[in-house]
């Protein structure tokens, strides 16, 4: 739980955060955004700070699954939930099914906006299992990932080298090769992970 | 960014008290537009009083027939309700239509609602603006004002208010419930925003220590049901409106229109429901040119600058091809 001043005055708060699940102890300002929590007192460096103002989704992770910009939370209001950066996607030495597919169709050039990239795929295919409808899907019947409903879903990452054409490649072959796996718990408010 | 001192709010009636207590103090949502805010220094608050932990999150069927979607539910949360999708398909696509996935896992509904203006000056406090200073002018009216309103505003703004979600609520009749310093009260959501007018830096009738609590939607109806979203933008995705409607149609067996509903976004200090449009409509037959002729009427009080003159014509045509599509006629 979060320790905080009763009188509401402090300005810091000792906290606990779950990322990759782990337990961290860290006494920070609240000022301290996520992605600045898990960079520069985690050591997590996978996570990249581009605009800094939610608009180019470099710093994505994931809070209970879902996907979000480090960036605009602040890390005090993290506390409770598990977070995952792009270094707790793999399995050991097994690369998670989005990071290979990144690597088999050369889906980046600089790198930069990659991680933010993986970790955004990851949230749109557990949105898309979910039954989570987009912009671009029709109003009947499920959701079928194709080359619109990925270039949808993944505009909130932008990739300044240009990188897409091989992105959306590389989601939908992650999107193909999916075992059956669970949705995102899309009645979070009534589950445990409040 | 200043420091400021956090809490998490257990009740709503403890996070009024508490902004009550501190006049510097904000609620904080999901973030997304109030951390950038701070980050920006726009904002500075003393007091963060969290109220993303109260138990406003959920989406149930009121006695009514309507939903009553909690003020803290995520955007895309509700974007997915199955309830929501059929029955109010205009308020799924509204939603799907702002912002990116992960922004819309971030963004409540009380906090979509209450947004600030995108306006360039209010976000740089390097510049005059008088919605961020009162009294300090408004370069906009010379400057950059092409994204900016051309209904209802006044000398001292041209802000609009950037939320699609809200322009949808605003042809839904909406309401929004509210608990504040003096207890709980309810709105309809036209009664929430307010135009800029000699005051400005105030978006909508709200004292500070307000909390939205939850929005109401009322029963569903056949112009619920047939109903659509459209917006227009410089890019096909994650970018503000530079026009949108919410449109939802009813007609008659004899073709006629029985029920015609129809709010503009992007245009105003608040989501413009087209009244003159839908009066000059009903009775009428549902016909592209008759959807122009109401559309040019309801435009005819736009007052735009050398910039967006262009979102008069925008407008009049989202109205008509989003009544076209709705009546299944062919756009004129």
């Amino acid at each position: 739980m979060t320790t905080t001043d009763t009188r509401s005055q402090s300005t810091t708060s000792t906290l606990r955060l779950q990322v990759n699940g782990r337990e961290h102890e860290l006494a920070l300002d609240h000022r301290t955004s996520l992605l600045d929590a898990l960079r520069e007192h985690l050591g997590l460096t996978g996570s990249k700070k581009g605009c800094d103002h939610g608009q180019c989704g470099a710093c994505t992770v994931l809070l209970d699954g879902r996907r979000v910009n480090a960036c605009l939370i602040l890390a005090v209001t993290a506390v409770g939930r598990e977070i995952t950066t792009v270094e707790g996607l793999a399995d050991g030495e097994d690369l998670h099914p989005v990071q290979q597919a990144f690597i088999d169709r050369d889906a980046f050039q600089c790198g930069y906006c990659t991680p933010g990239q993986i970790c955004s795929a990851v949230g749109v295919l557990a949105e898309a299992r979910s039954g989570w409808p987009s912009a671009v899907t029709p109003p009947e019947g499920g959701v079928q990932l194709d080359e619109a409903e990925v270039r949808e879903r993944m505009s909130g990452n932008l990739c300044r080298c240009g990188a897409y054409a091989n992105i959306v490649p590389a989601v939908l072959d992650a999107a193909a090769a999916e075992l059956p796996a669970p949705g995102i718990e899309t009645a979070y408010h009534e589950g445990e992970s409040r | 960014m200043k420091p400021f001192a956090y809490a998490v709010a257990e009740a709503p009636v403890q996070a009024v008290h508490q902004l009550s207590a501190r006049p510097g103090a904000k609620f904080l949502g999901g973030g997304t537009n109030l951390v950038d805010l701070m980050r920006l220094g726009v904002e500075s608050p003393e007091l963060l009083v969290d109220v993303t932990r109260l138990e406003l999150d959920r989406i149930e069927p009121t006695a009514t027939g309507g939903i009553l979607v909690g003020a803290g539910v995520r955007n895309s949360d509700l974007a997915a309700d199955p309830r929501i999708r059929a029955a109010y398909p205009m308020l799924s696509q509204a939603l799907l239509s702002g912002a990116s996935g992960q922004l819309r896992n971030m963004a409540t509904v009380g906090g979509n609602l209450l947004q600030r203006t995108r306006c360039v000056y209010f976000q740089d406090v390097t510049k005059p603006c008088n919605k961020r200073e009162p009294g300090t002018g408004c370069p906009a009216r010379t400057g950059a004002h092409r994204d900016l309103a051309i209904l209802g505003a006044s000398e001292h703004c041209i802000a609009t208010h950037p939320s699609d979600f809200a322009v949808a609520l605003a042809a839904l009749d909406a309401r929004v419930q509210i608990t504040g310093p003096a207890g709980d009260r309810a709105l309809a959501l036209a009664d929430l925003y307010r135009a800029p007018d000699e005051d400005p830096s105030r978006d909508t009738v709200l004292d500070p220590a307000d909390l939205i609590t939850a929005v109401e939607i009322p029963t569903s109806r056949e112009a619920h049901r047939n109903s659509l979203y459209r917006k227009a933008r410089d890019r096909a995705s994650y970018a503000f409106a530079v026009g949108s409607v919410a449109a939802g149609l009813s007609l008659a067996p004899d073709g006629t229109i029985s029920e015609v509903r129809i709010a503009l976004g992007a245009v105003a200090h608040k989501p413009w429901r087209a009244r003159r449009a839908e009066s000059a409509l009903t009775g009428n037959p549902a016909t592209p040119e008759q959807f122009r002729r109401a559309a040019e009427l309801e435009l005819a009080a736009a007052e735009p600058l050398p910039d967006n003159a262009f979102k008069v014509e925008l407008s009049q045509n989202l109205i008509v091809a989003a009544l076209s599509t709705l009546a299944g006629v062919e756009e004129a």
